[in-house]
């Protein structure tokens, strides 16, 4: 059984939950059927195990470094980003007239998810160069996409995403590079970016750079903000463009992937769509960026549950707790109630996660005003739960390995540092607090969380032996965030914003339980016993957690608001 | 360059295999794949078409199951296939599949016949042999490189000691080992594309080949009984006491290993 993710639990999801064949009637999906998904998945795992997973520490222990004129990469990560190029991955999603395949978001997603889990270093220049690719698909011009998408796809170039700067991180309204335009239509972009990822590198002819920034004369806040293509070389004279890589910084985790401080001294950059609208761009693409995150912090968690079972199937250690006999043979730890504990918490995690970011993919696939909505509510969650719940998978699976965890002889020690970053990158949990209580349940009067609590509240009607605590806590949500508004004053409202997408986020993944349950119903084995057994313990052992988050909301508490933070010593 | 490459479905020798009750592979309970070292064939057809031009067709016998790994083969990049299937061929010996494979290959005349050099579950490695000799054709057998100039076929035959280097002129049929090339994977392309080349399928009928030729009728040795091999043993300790390094070698020795 592969370690790197679970095709079992894909195929299950796809096809016995989701139903993604049905997709198929779909006009735009009409070429596909289940033998093209199940041999794009093939291909995927096929690769990722091949290609990516093997040289996953190889990238951990050595990372990129700097001389001062060029970036060192370890040799493996460009054959692997040739071969996913070759395989025309990032491609597939596209609509038939730019070369794509139409492949449904939610099985382009499940393909991705091999790469995140077998690679996360190496599979991020291709996640970022297909954003990159896809922002310049729905805002560039034709010429654009012809001058740089096409060889995106093609893998000659790569992309980056350049929002961030050493000032600007939660807050790109603080964004300061300049752009000035010129006679002939281009700008020249000056400033600092930090954390760009996949800034510089050999492993591409060429990396072309989205760079927000704020032409001159424009106003202060996001509404000044534009968007620019600002490519390494110039495409015209293949002479260095102004983008100068003014170091490289080192992490905790996610080593395989440059990460870089740029310094844009005049370089030559062409406006995406119109000036001022280039927040709106990089937010279009948001919902789906932010699915690309919780689906990294899953595969994480996801590789490191599997790695953790293997190892505690394996492990032998102590004895039953009624075993008297210091002669019997020790055995293996995942007899043990508190190893099980650790396991059967991850699989919910993992699962549970899996089964959301699948869900918010097929969103996508399925544009309505209803689903469009429903998206936008659960994106902060698709995004943040998974960011901290699948790293405590990570963080289990060190303890079930014990003093072996916490050693590089073991790989779930990476996977726990890899998966830090995503809490922070794409906006940090605490931003994606914010906007779940500030802005996505109450857009449209409240109409959002009025979707999801329905569904929820449905999928719990028909499923009775379970359902009761799922549909209370719905309630029970609806209530807390009416409360929560009622005297209409944000500062008050948002204090406890964390404990909201907490108690918001558990009560989602019940859900996705109670779905996952249902789609087992009946059905026989060890497999579907694992799903019932896994909805049954997140229902019993963890939605339970969310009634003192809501309790604390419900106080109206501004603690946190109220303090003074001298007395934090 | 018309060029046919010879692409078996084998139970995955990754997973667990087993003999149905009348001693045949089990392939309905089995996981299964192609032949590992097909694909290195179908890779050195494609890198000769890419490099000469010409068609690649893809020959398989096996029952209805093995349309899967013909159309996974044709997402590499063969241009067609030819699927022969018939339920009387179950049971058949790799003397019967020869027959059936020279009889659906003199169909398509091709210049280039490209075969594994061995299966992953029969492990005979006697096919290509034996349709050289049906067909009269060069057989050039165990190949680690394969050099195409005009009708000339070069080959480096892959031995223990080393390797041989001999030449014919085409039709041949050429067996390779997986030291020949690496073999690409399907593109999504070719996946979708897949779908749309066409498939022949042939029938002994069709190839003029009775039913009691082949299956367990036409077998010209019977399998009798199979065992799993035996667990492995805890195996030799040799502690060392000053006489580590002639015990070692003394059970070299006895293993006839030195
Ligand atoms: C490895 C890595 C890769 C990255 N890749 C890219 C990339 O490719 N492109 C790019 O543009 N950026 C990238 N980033 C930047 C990333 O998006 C930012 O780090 C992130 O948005 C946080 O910004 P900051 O680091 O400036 O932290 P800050 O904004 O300073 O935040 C510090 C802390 O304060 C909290 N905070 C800030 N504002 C508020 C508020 N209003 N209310 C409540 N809490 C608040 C945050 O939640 C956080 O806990 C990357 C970062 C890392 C670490
Ligand atoms: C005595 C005997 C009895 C047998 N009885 C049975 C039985 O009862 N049931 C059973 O399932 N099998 C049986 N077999 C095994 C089997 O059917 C044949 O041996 C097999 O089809 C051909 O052998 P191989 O693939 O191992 O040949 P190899 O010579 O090892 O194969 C070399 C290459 O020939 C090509 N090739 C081989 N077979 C095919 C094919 N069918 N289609 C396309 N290309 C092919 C492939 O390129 C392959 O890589 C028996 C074999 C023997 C010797």
């Amino acid at each position: 059984m592969s370690k790197v993710f679970s095709r079992r639990d894909l195929d299950f999801l796809l096809y016995e939950w989701l139903d993604a064949e049905a997709l198929t009637a779909r006009e735009r999906f009409a070429e596909h059927s289940r033998e093209t998904f199940d041999a794009f998945l093939d291909v995927s795992q096929q690769i990722a195990e091949r290609d990516f997973a093997p040289h996953n520490r190889t990238g951990d222990l050595n990372e990129p470094t700097f001389d001062g004129e060029t970036v060192t990469i370890i040799p493996e990560v460009s054959r692997a980003l040739r071969v996913f190029a070759e395989s025309g991955l990032i491609a597939a999603g596209f609509p038939a007239e730019h070369g794509g395949l139409q492949l449904p978001h939610v099985v382009q997603r499940a393909c991705f998810l091999w790469f995140q889990a077998a690679n996360t270093g190496t599979s991020a220049y291709a996640m970022l160069t297909a954003g990159n690719a896809h922002l310049l698909l729905a805002h560039g011009t034709d010429e654009q996409i012809s001058r740089y998408v096409h060889p995106m796809l093609e893998g000659r170039f790569t992309g980056t995403m350049c929002l961030s700067e050493p000032q600007a991180g939660s807050s790109l309204s603080d964004v300061a590079t300049k752009a000035v335009r010129q006679d002939d239509g281009t700008y020249r972009i000056n400033g600092g970016k930090m954390w760009i990822s996949g800034g510089d590198h050999e492993l591409s002819e060429n990396i072309i750079h989205l760079v927000l920034a704020r032409v001159e004369g424009a106003p202060a806040g996001v509404k000044g903000l534009s968007l620019f293509i600002v490519p390494k070389k110039r495409l015209d004279t293949g002479e260095r463009n102004g983008v100068v890589l003014a170091g490289l910084n080192h992490k905790m985790g996610y080593r395989g992937t440059t990460n870089t401080v740029l310094a844009f001294d005049d370089a030559i950059g062409e406006l995406v769509g119109e000036e001022g609208r280039g927040l709106a761009y990089m937010f279009h693409m948001m919902n789906e960026a932010r699915i690309g995150v919780g689906s990294g912090a899953v595969a994480l968690g996801y590789t490191g549950y599997l790695h953790a079972l293997a190892y505690a199937r394996e492990r032998l250690q102590g004895r039953p707790v009624g075993d008297k006999d210091p002669a019997a043979p020790p055995v293996p730890i995942v007899t043990h109630p508190d190893v099980r504990r650790m396991l059967l918490a991850s699989k919910s995690y993992v699962e549970g996660g899996l089964a959301l970011v699948l869900y918010a993919a097929k969103l996508l696939d399925e544009p309505s005003p209803e689903n469009d909505l429903l998206l936008d509510v659960l994106t902060p969650i698709v995004k943040a739960w998974p960011s901290q719940w699948c790293r405590l998978a990570d963080d289990h699976a060190i303890q079930v390995h014990g003093g072996y965890g916490y050693t590089r002889e073991y790989p779930v020690e990476q996977f726990y540092r890899d998966n830090r970053l995503n809490s922070i990158h794409e906006g940090t949990d605490g931003i994606q607090a914010l906007d779940l209580l500030g802005r996505k349940v109450t857009m449209k009067g409240g109409a959002g969380l009025a979707l999801l609590l329905d569904r929820i509240i449905a999928t719990a009607d028909k499923t009775p032996d379970l359902g009761g605590p799922v549909k209370k806590a719905a309630d029970r949500l609806a209530a807390t965030t009416a409360t929560l508004w009622a005297g209409g004053d944000a500062e008050k409202a948002l204090v406890n914003a964390t404990a909201y997408l907490d108690a918001a986020g558990h009560l989602v993944i019940a859900w996705m339980w109670l779905e996952q349950r249902r789609a087992a119903e009946g059905k026989e084995g060890a497999f579907y016993e694992g799903k019932r057994l896994a909805a049954q313990y997140f229902v019993t052992h963890e939605l339970p957690r969310i009634g003192p988050l809501l309790d604390l909301l419900d106080s109206g508490d501004t603690l946190l608001r109220d303090m003074d933070d001298a007395w934090l010593g | 360059m018309n060029i046919v490459v010879l692409v078996k479905q084998v139970p995955d020798s990754g997973a667990e295999r087993t003999l149905s009750a009348d001693f045949s592979v089990d392939r309905a309970s089995s996981s299964n794949v192609i032949n590992e070292m097909d694909e290195y064939a179908i890779e050195e057809a494609l890198k000769i078409k890419e490099a000469h031009g010409g068609e690649v067709t893809v020959l398989t016998v096996g029952p209805a199951g093995a349309t899967d790994s013909i159309r996974k083969a044709l997402s590499m990049g063969p241009d067609k296939a030819v699927h022969v299937q018939d339920d009387a061929l179950h049971g058949s010996c790799a003397v019967a599949t020869s027959k059936v494979l020279a009889a659906a290959l003199r169909t398509l005349s091709p210049d280039l016949i490209l075969s594994g050099a061995e299966s992953t579950d029969g492990r005979v490695q006697v096919v290509p042999h034996m349709l050289a000799e049906l067909l009269g054709v060069a057989a050039l057998t165990g190949a680690r490189k394969l050099t195409v100039d005009g009708s000339q076929l070069t080959v480096e035959r892959q031995t223990d000691e080393g390797y041989e280097v001999v030449t014919a002129a085409t039709p041949a049929i050429v067996s390779v080992w997986d030291t020949i090339n690496e073999p690409r994977y399907p593109s999504f392309k070719g996946i979708m594309a897949a779908k749309k080349k066409p498939v022949q399928a042939l029938t002994l009928g069709d190839l003029g080949i009775s039913g009691d030729e082949v299956g367990f009728a036409g077998a010209t040795s019977q399998v009798l009984e199979f065992n799993k091999r035996p667990a492995r043993t805890g195996g030799a300790k040799v502690v060392d006491e000053g006489n580590g390094g002639e015990q070692l070698v003394s059970y070299l020795a006895s293993e006839k290993f030195v």
